[in-house]
C-alpha cells in the first residue's frame, strides 16, 4: 500500500520526527537547518530585506514546476524585487491527510533543487497535518530573508516621467500551464509554466545599472495589474505598446479559447523594470544575457500626465485603457 | 494558431479604416447585439477610430445580462434546496438577483460549482450519485445545443440525478422587440458571430426585408469587426438593406443543421423574460415534455417572491441600447465589478463591465 501522511506525522512524537528527518532535513541539508534548533541563527550586517508568501496552488504539480518549487521562486523573487540578495528562506508545510507520502518527497526535492539553483538556504521549517478536507492537499507558508547593498534604490513608488518600461519575456505562461491541467478545464498543450529564480537575473541587471527605479515580478492579475500598482504608487501614468509584448502563441491560442487576456493572466518567471531612459539599452542587453531574460524587450514608458494610468496603443493603432485585474478572469460562455 | 495575428494586421486594420473614412457620408447608428463584439470594439478602441458619421451602440447580445431577476432568484432558491449542487458558468456566480446571488448562497452553505461546459456537469452528476446536480441552461442559439446534447447524453446513460434549469433565450425575437419599440433608431446591426454560425445567416433576413436596416454577421476580432462595419456603411451609401457575411469562416446561410435538430428535439419555443424588454413570446426555449425528467423546474418546484429591481441601476435601458453606461447615476461609483449593482456589470461581456474595463472615455 501506498504510504500517506497521517494525522500522527504532525503528532510532535517519534513518526513526527522521523518525517522531519528523512523527508525534510536530508533533502534541504545546511548546517544552520541540522541543529534543529526552535530557531535558526543567522550572521547579519547590512539592509535587510524581509518578506513572507503562501502558496496554495491547485493541482500542486503542474507542467513546469510544483507548490515546492514556486514556493522558493516566488519568495526568491520577491525579495530579488527590492534588490536585495537572497539568503535565506523558512517553509512552514501545512499537509492535508492523505496526502502520498512521495509526492510530499517530491515536493521537497523540488524546493532543494530551486534552493540551489537559487543560492539560498532553507534554514527553518515547519509541518503540520490537519484533517481531511481541512486544507487541499498541500500548503506552503514562507518567510525570505536578503540583504541590499550600498547604493540601491529600488522602490515601485520610484518611476519617473520618462522612464523606460521594460519586460524580461513572454507573459501568461504560468497563469496557462496551471489552467491547463485544472479540474473540470484539462486541455492538452505543450505549454510549461515559467517558474523560476530571478535573482541572478536581477543580479546582471544591477551590474548594468545601479540606478533601476522600480522592479516588479508580475505574479497574480499580470503584467496589467503590475503596471497599474507601479503607476499608481509612483503617481505616474505608463504607456505601453501591445506590438511590443511578447506572447507565446500557444498561450495566445489558450487566452482566445478560454475568453481571457494575456495581460491578465499569472507569471511566475517574469518581472517588469522600470529604469531612466538613457540606462534602457544597457539594461535591456545585459537582461537577453541572462538565461531568464533572453526575450526581454521595451514595452513602454512612463509618463507624468494622468497619473496613476496605464494605456496601450493597440495592435490596430487605437488606444485605450487597461485596467487593473477585477475579479477572477473567467472564461467566455458565448 | 497563426491565423489570429492574421486578423489583428494593422496595415490591414488601416486599411479598412481608409475605406470607412472615404466611404462614410450619411449619420448613421449601428448597434453591435453580441457582448463578445462590444468587447473586440472596446479591447482594440475602435470606436475611436470610426469617422464622426458612425455611432456605435451596444445591443442585449449578452446572456448573463439580460437573465432576469426573477429567473436569477428561481437559480439562487434552487441552489438552497437540501442535496442540489448548482452547476453553472462562471459569470453567473456573482451576478446580483433580487435579495442575493449565488456567490453568497455558497457562503451561506449551498453547494455552487463553476464549469466549463454542460458535460462538465454531467460528470458532476455521474460522481455525485446521492445528489442532484442542476445546471443552469443560460445562453442563446450557441450553447442550447450542448445543453440538448447534455440532456440526450443524460437520457442514453438514465442519469436520473441531471437537471437543467433552461433560461435560454432567442436572439431574433428580442432584435425584432427593440425594433418595433422604436426607442432606438439604427441604421445598421452588426449580427452576432457565433449565434449565426448555428442558426445561418438567413435567421437576419425578417430585418433587412421588413425593417429596411442592413445586416452583417461578424466575426469577433478587430479586422472582423472593421470588414462589417465598412460593409455595413457600403450598404448604407449604396441605398441597400441585405444580409451579408463577414465572417464566413464561421457562418453559412444556412446555418448548422445538425445543431438545430439537436435543439428542437430537446426545446420547444416558450416565453421568455428578459431584462429591461420584458416577456417576449416565443423568446425563450423550454425543455420538451419527453424530457421533462430532465427539467430542474418540474423535478424542484421553488417558490419565489416578487422579484426587486435595484435602484437606480438601467441596465435594462443599456440592454436597449437607449442608455450608455455613463448615463447611469451608479457607474463607477455605486457599482463596480469588484461590487456590482446589475449584471452589466458583471459579466465579462456586459457593457457596463467593457466600459469600465476599457475606459470609457479614452477607450470608446
Amino acid at each position: 500500500m501506498e504510504d500517506k501522511i497521517l494525522l500522527a506525522h504532525g503528532s510532535g512524537g517519534k513518526i513526527a520526527h522521523e518525517l522531519v528527518q528523512r523527508t525534510f532535513v536530508e533533502a534541504l541539508d545546511n548546517p544552520m537547518l541540522s541543529r534543529l534548533d526552535d530557531s535558526a541563527v543567522a550572521e547579519f550586517s547590512g539592509r535587510l530585506a524581509f518578506t513572507t508568501d503562501s502558496y496554495v496552488v491547485s493541482p500542486i504539480f503542474f507542467p513546469g514546476g510544483d507548490i515546492g518549487k514556486l514556493a522558493v521562486c516566488g519568495t526568491v523573487n520577491d525579495l530579488a524585487m527590492s534588490g536585495a540578495k537572497p539568503l535565506y528562506l523558512s517553509l512552514a508545510f501545512i499537509i492535508e491527510e492523505g496526502l502520498p507520502l512521495s509526492e510530499l518527497k517530491q515536493v521537497v526535492e523540488s524546493v532543494a533543487r530551486a534552493a540551489q539553483e537559487a543560492s539560498v538556504s532553507i534554514i527553518a521549517g515547519d509541518t503540520k497535518v490537519v484533517h481531511r478536507g481541512s486544507a487541499d492537499k498541500l500548503f506552503i507558508n514562507t518567510a525570505g530573508i536578503g540583504i541590499i547593498a550600498e547604493g540601491i534604490d529600488i522602490s515601485g513608488s520610484n518611476a519617473r516621467a520618462g522612464d523606460k518600461v521594460l519586460l524580461s519575456g513572454p507573459i501568461g505562461d504560468h497563469g496557462m500551464a496551471v489552467l491547463s491541467v485544472r479540474e473540470g478545464l484539462s486541455f492538452s498543450t505543450a505549454l510549461q509554466s515559467d517558474c523560476a529564480p530571478l535573482n541572478s537575473l536581477v543580479t546582471d541587471m544591477l551590474y548594468a545599472c545601479r540606478d533601476i527605479h522600480c522592479l516588479r515580478d508580475p505574479t497574480r492579475g499580470g503584467l496589467a495589474t503590475t503596471l497599474n500598482e507601479l503607476a499608481g504608487q509612483s503617481e505616474v501614468s505608463i504607456r505601453i505598446d501591445e506590438d511590443n509584448i511578447p506572447v507565446r502563441e500557444e498561450v495566445l491560442a489558450a487566452c482566445e479559447m478560454l475568453g481571457l487576456d494575456p495581460l491578465y493572466v499569472a507569471n511566475e518567471g517574469k518581472l517588469v523594470a522600470i529604469v531612466p531612459a538613457v540606462e534602457a539599452d544597457r539594461v535591456l542587453r545585459a537582461m537577453r544575457g541572462n538565461q531568464y531574460g533572453t526575450k526581454a524587450s521595451v514595452i513602454g514608458e512612463a509618463q507624468a500626465e494622468n497619473p496613476g494610468r496605464v494605456t496601450i496603443k493597440t495592435r490596430i493603432g487605437s488606444s485605450r485603457i487597461v485596467d487593473m485585474l477585477t475579479g477572477d478572469p473567467l472564461p467566455r460562455i458565448c | 494558431m497563426r491565423f489570429i495575428d492574421e486578423f489583428r494586421r494593422s496595415d490591414l486594420a488601416q486599411a479598412l479604416i481608409s475605406q470607412i473614412h472615404r466611404r462614410s457620408r450619411a449619420s448613421v447608428r449601428f448597434m453591435e447585439f453580441c457582448g463578445g463584439h462590444t468587447v473586440t470594439i472596446f479591447r482594440y478602441g475602435i470606436r475611436q477610430l470610426l469617422p464622426p458619421t458612425i455611432e456605435m451602440v451596444s445591443g442585449p447580445g449578452c446572456p448573463v445580462c439580460v437573465t432576469s431577476n426573477a429567473d436569477l432568484d428561481k437559480a439562487i432558491a434552487l441552489a438552497e434546496v437540501p442535496g442540489v449542487i448548482i452547476s453553472t458558468f462562471g459569470d453567473m456566480f456573482k451576478v446580483p438577483g433580487s435579495r442575493s446571488s449565488l456567490q453568497q448562497a455558497n457562503a451561506d452553505g449551498a453547494d455552487v460549482r463553476m464549469v466549463y461546459s454542460a458535460l462538465d456537469a454531467l460528470q458532476l452528476a455521474r460522481e455525485n450519485p446521492d445528489r442532484s446536480v442542476v445546471f443552469l441552461g443560460i445562453g442563446f442559439e450557441t450553447t442550447a445545443p450542448t445543453i440538448a446534447a447534455s440532456i440526450l447524453q443524460a437520457k442514453e446513460q438514465q442519469l436520473a440525478n441531471y437537471h437543467v434549469l433552461s433560461m435560454h433565450k432567442l436572439c431574433p425575437p428580442v432584435i425584432r422587440a427593440i425594433l418595433d419599440s422604436g426607442e432606438v433608431k439604427l441604421q445598421g446591426l452588426v449580427c452576432p458571430g457565433h449565434v449565426s454560425a448555428v442558426t445561418g445567416s438567413r435567421t437576419w433576413e425578417f430585418i433587412a426585408r421588413d425593417y429596411g436596416i442592413p445586416c452583417v454577421v461578424s466575426g469577433f476580432e478587430p479586422l472582423d469587426v472593421l470588414q462589417c462595419i465598412a460593409m455595413l456603411v457600403d450598404q448604407v451609401e449604396s441605398g441597400r438593406s441585405e444580409v451579408e457575411i463577414a465572417y464566413s469562416r464561421g457562418v453559412k446561410s444556412e446555418g448548422n443543421a445538425e445543431a438545430l435538430k439537436l435543439m428542437d428535439r430537446v426545446f420547444e419555443p416558450a416565453p421568455a423574460d428578459w431584462r429591461g424588454v420584458g416577456e417576449i413570446a416565443s423568446s425563450g426555449l423550454k425543455i420538451r415534455k419527453e424530457y421533462g425528467e430532465f427539467d430542474a423546474e418540474r423535478a424542484f418546484p421553488v417558490e419565489v417572491s416578487q422579484p426587486i429591481e435595484h435602484e437606480g441601476c438601467i441596465c435594462g435601458e443599456i440592454l436597449r441600447g437607449v442608455s450608455t453606461p455613463l448615463d447611469c447615476s451608479l457607474f463607477s461609483h455605486a457599482c463596480t465589478p469588484q461590487c456590482p449593482v446589475g449584471p452589466c456589470m458583471v459579466s465579462s461581456e456586459g457593457t457596463c463591465a467593457a466600459y469600465y474595463s476599457y475606459g470609457g472615455a479614452v477607450g470608446g
